[in-house]
């Protein structure tokens, strides 16, 4: 590897851990990313001549740290006593390991504060965990940079002057706020879903984090194998030109073994503990898909059994929607259409597109066609448009 | 610790009931002496109705007095308490409790600057 790969590698693997190590010690956020990127900048020149240093994490996180105290030293504001004594305090500590990880699970519930609007946490935990720049989020979410940057200031600057804490809430507001950790983490890997794959391994590198943190927590396993499984399928998902390909249609060879796996076990360790929640059961849905060799030997049942499971614990129309798939298998076409008609949906293009391959199936095709077009008119993402369309077609042809 | 405003946002509209608002006025008093023995009490007060409020505006060298508040809303603020907290946490655990005693919704502010201890 050259050293500018290496340096890449621990910019993508260690941006996060240095800037919430930091945030600690210099108490702001902005300081601390900036002291952060400007030991990554003198990285870049000195690494190509002295070497990569044998523990590159430790010498980023030293090197910032050291820039952030020269750079309060010679404006020496009240920051900067604040950082010497942190600095004073900090040289007490023993070695990084143990804090340190601490640190990123603080920082991401700091990020993922309630008083924060729901986007402001997504972009702010890409930003300061995950190391992207604003216009790689303002990209990952539709928007201008300008809009993107201005909401990572005010969100910031909201953190800074309503004193939003850097900690860890107490453990009676642990359930709510982990609630909230693990959506976030979940809306990015769904936002990289429709073909942005740095999104979705950035998504797993945090679902990794927070389970590691996290051990007793179940949901946060659910997630990450939840995560795990959908991720194993990329590979069949589309097409080289970009078609999206249905799960029953999928060339399973081509399915990731060792994320399964991996995934898998997580779902066995979570139903020992027998504390089901929506991540958990999703993900052992998902455990069931991947156990099946062919689609016609998926345990539907089962399927179906775990969708009733979720309807009972987070009743909401688009799980009705994907309980009705399951019951089309088990009971066929002509009972789940009734559970679909009765749902309140027009606005969402899953529904329209489920309810055309239940009319296809029923041999309805004048109102199949007219669902399939209510569904790619709908349709944001352009692989199931593309799907969309040709399934239209194949009809209209019959 | 920095000081935060609990603003009461009232809806405009009769008053309730005069045994549901007792008990307001008693949960409120409960709430006002938790602070002052957490030591976060500094200030708290209602405040009479946007009917009674009085605008002043400085124009072209001479102040305009008039009647009204200052915009017309749904919700007014009803009252204040300001309080001391260390974080946004600690004031929100204060404007969580004042929200269940007072029935209505609750804005949490931070002010500029420290507060003395």
């Amino acid at each position: 590897m050259t050293p500018n790969a290496d340096i890449e590698a621990v910019f993508r693997a260690e941006y996060g851990r240095a800037v919430a190590v930091l945030v600690r010690f210099l108490g702001g956020i902005d300081l601390a990313e900036e002291a952060v990127q400007d030991a990554f900048a003198t990285a870049l020149r000195t690494w190509p001549e002295s070497g990569v240093p044998p523990s590159p994490a430790g010498w980023i996180i030293t090197t910032a740290r050291n820039r952030a105290i020269d750079r309060l030293r010679r404006e020496s504001s009240r920051e900067a006593r604040h950082a010497e004594a942190a600095h004073l305090y900090a040289q007490d500590e023993p070695a990084e390991e143990g804090p340190v990880r601490d640190d990123r699970l603080r920082l991401i519930f700091t990020c993922c504060h309630p008083a924060l609007a729901t986007q402001a946490q997504v972009a702010l935990t890409l930003r300061l965990l995950g190391g992207l720049t604003t216009p790689q989020i303002a990209r990952a979410f539709l928007v201008p940079e300008p809009t993107m940057a201005q909401r990572l200031v005010r969100a910031k600057a909201k953190i800074r002057d309503a004193r939003i804490p850097y900690r860890i809430p107490r453990d009676a507001d642990l359930p709510d706020r982990v609630r909230g950790v693990l959506a976030v983490v979940y809306l990015i890997f769904n936002e990289g879903y429709g073909g942005r794959a740095d999104l979705c391994a950035e998504a797993l590198r945090l679902g990794r984090l927070l389970a590691e943190l996290m051990p007793d927590e179940p949901e946060a396993l659910g997630l990450l194998a939840l995560m795990l499984l959908i991720e194993a399928r990329r590979p069949a998902r589309t097409t080289p030109d970009g078609e999206l390909v249905l799960l029953s249609d999928q060339d399973r060879s081509q399915w990731d073994r060792a994320l399964i796996a991996e995934g898998q076990s997580l779902v066995r360790a979570c139903l020992r503990r027998n504390r089901p929640g929506p991540y958990q059961i999703q993900a052992a849905i998902n455990a069931v898909h991947s156990d099946a060799p062919t689609p016609a030997a998926t345990d539907w049942g089962q399927i179906l059994q775990l969708y009733d499971q979720l309807a009972a614990l987070t009743p909401s129309p688009v799980v009705a929607l994907n309980r009705a798939v399951a019951v089309a298998e088990v009971d066929g076409p002509k009972p789940a259409l009734a559970l679909v008609d009765a749902l309140d949906l027009d606005g969402y293009h899953a529904f329209h597109a489920v309810r055309a391959d239940l009319l296809r199936r029923l041999g309805r095709h004048t109102e199949a066609v007219r669902a399939y077009d209510a569904a790619i008119a709908l349709t944001e993402n352009a692989a199931e448009r593309t799907y969309l369309e040709r399934s239209r077609a194949a009809l209209v042809r019959t | 610790m920095k000081h935060y405003l609990l603003s009461v946002m009232q809806p405009v509209g009769e008053p309730p009931a005069p045994e549901v608002l007792k008990e307001i006025m008693h949960n409120l008093d409960v709430l006002h002496a938790e602070l002052r023995e957490a030591g976060a009490w500094v200030f708290a007060g209602g405040l009479h109705g946007p009917e009674t409020a009085t605008v002043l505006r400085a124009q072209d060298g001479d102040v305009l007095i008039t009647d009204g508040p200052y915009t017309e809303s749904k919700e007014h603020l009803g009252g204040i308490c300001l309080i001391k907290a260390p974080d946004l946490d600690a004031a929100l655990e204060w404007g969580r409790k004042a929200t269940i005693a007072t029935t209505l919704p609750i804005e949490v502010r931070p002010f500029m600057g420290e507060a003395e201890d």
